[in-house]
């Protein structure tokens, strides 16, 4: 009888433990980013290549850059979420626009519409290394200061949007 | 494009870089199939992280350089050999703990299986050899 439940117990610990383990997402790699600065660039506009931003521009403000390339699928599945947020006003949205060819990008956006306020152009991906980019499309919030506060790997939807990316933004407007 | 295209044909012809480049690449990991070091995989992000590696590796910098630049941009994940420290632990020292644990079992199954041994009286030994003859 003792056995009996020693062999049922350790049973039951190793299918919880196979459940925890099946229910966690390897692409979800935490980011060591989070809480450092937003890594340094400046990168021509995908929309008007003599023009030139950095991520200097938006200190002081809360912002969102979200990584996206025409060749992503998944990135024009989340496009209605990202166009949702930028409609919203809850932030500015910045696109990246990562690994892409101009010829490519422009038409995507005009069958697409773009909702970014600005989209800097990353052709060679170096941008994304330092922003340890490695899965189309990602979504980071950065803070006043310029600190990466928050990192979405995947396409956003619905549900990230309202329980993690709304929240955050509001509490760092309100001076969190 | 075409410049970077010729300083990588240039580069590809120093055979010491590229072994450096090669063992390096295989302590990595790719992050878009996780189960493939960068040097095995020929996905996009790999070869650019090759390539990476190969130029901060010609700029003179060394492997333990190029280690924590790739740390520092995807976390511990991206080394196929985990560091050792308090949140990996138990990856470390698991198969030890499940040896031990699985001969400490064994012993006292085997114990048990020893003094269960059925002890024959006298009357029943004899029994036993005459049945045997």
């Amino acid at each position: 009888m003792k056995r009996a439940l020693w062999t049922l117990g350790i049973f039951v610990a190793l299918v919880a433990l196979l459940a925890v383990g099946l229910r966690l997402d390897p692409r979800e790699v935490p980011s060591p980013l989070i809480g450092k600065p937003a890594p340094p660039f400046e990168l021509p506009l995908l929309t008007e290549p003599d023009k030139r931003f950095s991520q200097k521009d938006m200190l002081g403000k809360v912002w969102i850059m979200n990584v996206w390339a025409s060749w992503c699928p998944p990135c024009l599945v989340e496009h209605p979420v990202v166009t949702r947020i930028a409609q919203s006003g809850l932030a500015p949205v910045v696109g990246l626009n990562y690994k892409d060819a101009r010829d490519d990008a422009l038409p995507w956006l005009k069958r697409n519409g773009n909702p970014y306020q600005l989209i800097v152009f990353d052709a060679n991906g170096r941008i994304g290394i330092d922003y340890g980019v490695y899965g189309v499309p990602e979504t980071y919030v950065i803070d006043r200061k310029g600190v990466i506060r928050y990192k979405h790997i995947g396409p956003l939807n619905a549900d990230v949007v309202k329980q993690k990316v709304e929240p955050l933004v509001q509490q760092l407007n309100s001076g969190g | 494009m075409l410049l970077a295209l010729w300083a990588s044909c240039v580069l590809a012809q120093d055979p010491v870089l590229e072994r450096r480049v090669t063992s390096l690449s295989h302590e990595l990991r790719c992050l878009v199939c996780q189960n493939q070091t960068l040097a095995d995989s020929n996905a996009p992000l790999a070869i650019d992280l090759r390539n990476q590696i190969r130029e901060q590796l010609a700029a003179g910098k060394s492997e333990r350089d190029v280690v924590d630049f790739m740390v520092a941009r995807y976390g511990d994940f991206v080394l196929y050999r985990p560091p050792l420290k308090g949140s990996t632990i138990l990856l470390w020292a698991g198969p030890f703990a499940f040896v031990v644990v699985g001969f400490t079992l064994l012993v006292r199954v085997v114990r048990r299986r020893r003094i269960a041994a059925p002890q024959l009286s006298d009357a029943e030994r004899s029994r036993a050899a005459k049945l045997l003859e």
